[in-house]
């Protein structure tokens, strides 16, 4: 079962890279804490997952790089090359000379039918080298042009070419006081056109992951490159293949029958339904024993609710909405955004 | 990696320019030791085998073999041309991308505009095409010119019609020094206000500068260097004013320190899109973020460290300094005080060994102290790019999308009108085919209408910042 990761704009690249590094160092992790044999199925299945087969022994990645400007695809190429252990296939991205400009109607509504064909003749190659396709996996910041504009694109591209295949977006939530100014009016667009053609989205607030780097982790002077890598982390305890004692892929229900508190739950799931664990034996890179919450809960209510406010702030006093309509997104697309994500928020409030 | 043509207009656009690609070619020089033209060089200079006769010459990969400058020298007088040609840079520039006369615009925006305009419009086009043929994927033209003469203020702005018109697509930016109070050319506030209509509607992004601050900037670096309070020697090179490599304890001529900090400025601007770094910003990035209205297109900048002590440690305190410091009313290149008026965006673009949590950091102790418009209270926009500039371990340029530049305007319209009304040298202008009072009133409205759009942002400021009721939906 192999996944096919797309890496759009400067922050879907620069994970990407380190969400592969850490899956392939994981994978080659000495103690697995696990049998032997354990641990060259897990190895043979992340591989599968992730990488094909080189002719000298090098590890492909299954990945499709874009970006509409050169740098960053670039200096990502060569840091897997170097590494020496793993690699990006040689043709494999798609890039361009100027970027978005931060500009969500750009991404979309120019550069997305613009480059249509490549990009998905790309995937398309990607796909053809994979035995079995399990699904997409989209990393892309809301903030940008690219990976924003792009993305919400892309996505609806797939979800049209390969129905059946689960489309799954890691979104990177931006810092609460600006990167990019318009990154509010960039997120809406790219939340409302995701929530109709994405199967699911796995959020990341640079906020919450700065403060991981801050308080737990002490990092001192933090970089991009260090929030990356947790994340990374985290990505990879999540998507590395479980594997069970029975030798095929079970998960097991919760031993311990749920939580207790009936207020963690909607009222239309059972406790026992609600939660469940995958277990695996074999460790994850060295740590003895770790584990993952992959959760849909109403944690995202709060920072949605504040980013649609200050998006509908801005909105009213029609502040920077000439860069959008110059490129054809109006202000009934907007409204259409505001109207679906108000939505969403009081579907969550009313769980 | 796109590419940008530089248009230097009249004496000051010209000096200025020189002093630019001086920088340019340094900063290059640094950073790429091996020689390879790479696509960081091609956004700025072309790669030409020197033995190829006529336009053929260009190298796209391979070693550099002679750089030329990607610009267009426009002067209606020879004099600062022809130094040009004939001082260090001669190599650097291409003969045939010039356009000079003899005579000068006599410090008329009429001449410079409607007189030499009409006479070199086929030549400009000419040299412009030939300059974006040269280049793959042509983003900007930047425009370097004075206000408040002849050229540079009236066939400088005649140039940006023939740029929207011939390449629509293609962004703007204007760097425009203002005449300050003490000027000497008595009709620099006819020159410069008829200039800035076409600034309102032509420029995509203008960045005014004052040369009275610019002055008043290394009257203080010179105070520091020279009153011993220092301890340590500044490392040489870090000027942000210093051009010829060593450090001259005489000042060169003191305009040669002041075109430097407009040059570093536009080294800076440009370099998140150059160079590598965490978080790129590119030049179409910074009209997207900090132009709301497309009026509202006049940017405050400063540029901060001036200098760098030459021991090496960065204590955090100092780099917090630095970030202070871009706020400071004393660091702003044109009289302004952002810090006191209402932020419609600001910008902060970063070089060197500064990472996300440094960024955070300080813009989390600078916003209290900063006012910002109720719908743009987190507007920040940033960069960080992993080379800094030549001589220093970190800069930091600044640009602000800021009401405090109401007063530049309000005083250029007032000096304007004490001259208008007595209609002093107006003759002058009217003789000029074309000219009529009618272009001085427009122009004043245009005037006008920008500065009471800022009065009404202005007014904001004293109201409470509400949220909007949001749209409330059926579920």
């Amino acid at each position: 079962m192999s996944i096919v990761t797309v890496q759009l704009g400067q922050c879907g690249n620069q994970i990407g890279f380190e969400v592969f590094d850490a899956l392939y160092s994981d994978s080659h992790c000495p103690q697995g804490l696990c049998s032997k044999r354990e641990n060259e199925v897990y190895q043979a299945s992340c591989k599968e997952r992730f990488f094909s087969e080189e002719e000298n022994g090098v590890p492909i990645a299954r990945a499709v790089l874009v970006d509409m400007e050169p740098k960053v695809i670039n200096q990502t190429l060569s840091k897997a090359a170097q590494s020496g252990r793993w690699k990006y296939g040689q043709h494999s991205c798609f890039c361009q000379k100027q970027g978005s400009g931060n500009n969500w109607a750009y991404g979309y509504s120019v550069h997305g039918p613009r480059h249509e064909e490549s990009i998905m003749n790309l995937i398309q190659n990607e796909v053809e080298k994979c035995d079995c396709l399990s699904g997409f996996f989209i990393i892309m910041s809301m903030a940008g042009g690219t990976g924003s504009g792009l993305g919400a694109f892309i996505t609806q591209n797939l979800q049209d070419h390969y129905s059946n295949s689960l489309k799954m977006n890691q979104i990177i939530w931006p810092y609460g006081t600006g990167e990019v100014i318009v990154q509010n009016y960039n997120s809406i667009l790219t939340l409302s056109h995701l929530y109709r053609s994405s199967d699911a989205l796995l959020v990341h607030e640079n906020d919450a992951v700065h403060k991981i780097c801050a308080k737990l982790m002490n990092i001192k002077q933090i970089s991009f490159s260090d929030i990356n890598q947790v994340l990374a982390h985290q990505l990879g305890s999540v998507f590395q293949p479980t594997y069970s004692m029975e030798g095929s892929y079970h998960y097991r229900r919760n031993p311990l029958g749920g939580f207790k508190d009936p207020a963690l739950y909607t009222s239309w799931l059972a406790p026992v339904n609600a939660f469940n664990v995958w277990k695996t034996q074999r460790a994850f890179s060295k740590y003895e024993k770790s584990a993952a919450l992959v959760s849909n809960s109403q944690f995202l209510l709060k920072p949605l609710d504040t980013i649609v406010g200050k998006a509908w702030n801005m909105f009213a006093s029609k502040a920077y909405i000439h860069q959008y309509t110059k490129f054809g997104i109006e202000e009934e697309d907007f409204l259409d955004s505001f109207t679906l994500l108000e939505q969403v928020v009081a579907s969550y409030c009313n769980l | 990696m796109t590419q940008s043509v530089v248009v230097q207009v009249g004496q000051c656009g010209n000096q200025i320019g020189c002093c630019f690609w001086d920088l340019a070619l340094r900063e290059h020089a640094a950073v790429n030791q091996k020689g390879i033209y790479d696509e960081a060089i091609s956004s700025f200079f072309r790669n030409v085998d020197t033995r190829v006769v006529g336009d053929g010459g260009n190298i796209s990969k391979g070693k550099i073999c002679s750089l030329k400058a990607r610009a267009v020298l426009i002067d209606m007088e020879e004099g600062v041309v022809n130094e040009i040609l004939q001082g260090p840079l001669r190599d650097v520039f291409d003969s045939k991308q010039l356009i000079t006369d003899i005579s000068g615009s006599g410090n008329n925006w009429a001449v410079g505009h409607k007189v030499f305009g009409r006479l070199y419009q086929e030549q400009i086009l000419e040299k412009l095409r030939k300059s974006a043929e040269h280049c793959d994927c042509l983003q900007c033209f930047f425009i370097i010119h004075s206000m408040g003469g002849g050229t540079g203020s009236g066939l400088g702005t005649f140039l940006l019609k023939v740029l929207e018109d011939e390449f629509p697509e293609v962004y703007r930016f204007v760097t425009s020094v203002y005449p300050s109070g003490e000027d000497d050319v008595i009709t620099s506030p006819y020159n410069s206000i008829l200039a800035m209509k076409e600034l309102n509607e032509h420029a995509d992004c203008v960045l005014p500068i004052d040369n009275q601050s610019l002055f008043d900037i290394i009257s203080k670096i010179d105070l520091m260097v020279n009153s011993g309070k220092l301890g340590t020697t500044i490392k040489p090179k870090s000027l942000v004013t210093s051009s010829a490599g060593a450090l001259k304890k005489q000042h060169q001529k003191p305009f040669d320190a002041m075109n430097n900090i407009v040059a570093n400025l536009l080294l800076n601007l440009t370099s998140s899109a150059r160079f590598e770094g965490s978080l790129n910003m590119d030049l179409n990035e910074i009209s997207m973020n900090l132009v709301p209205f497309p009026q509202l297109h006049y940017l405050v900048s400063s540029l901060t460290p001036l200098y760098t002590l030459a021991d090496v440690n960065i204590p955090t305190r100092r780099l917090d300094q630095m970030f202070s410091d871009a706020f400071s009313k004393d660091h702003q290149l044109i009289r302004a005080d952002p810090k006191h008026s209402l932020y419609l965006a600001c910008a902060l673009m970063v070089r060197g060994n500064v990472q996300v949590s440094d960024l955070r950091r300080n813009i989390e102790r600078l916003k209290p102290s900063l006012q910002f418009i109720s719908w743009n209270q987190e507007g920040w926009k940033t960069s960080l790019c992993s080379v800094p500039p030549v001589g220093h371990s970190h800069s930091l340029l600044a640009l602000a999308n800021n009401t405090c530049v109401k007063p530049t305007f309000m005083e250029l319209r007032e000096r304007f009108m004490r001259l208008y009304k007595k209609k002093a040298h107006l003759h002058h202008y009217l003789q000029i085919e074309g000219m009529e009072e009618s272009c001085f009133m427009e122009a004043v409205s245009s005037l006008s209408a920008l500065i009471e759009e800022y009065n009404q942002l202005d007014a904001t400021r004293s109201m409470p910042v509400e949220d909007l009721p949001r749209l409330s939906v059926a579920v």
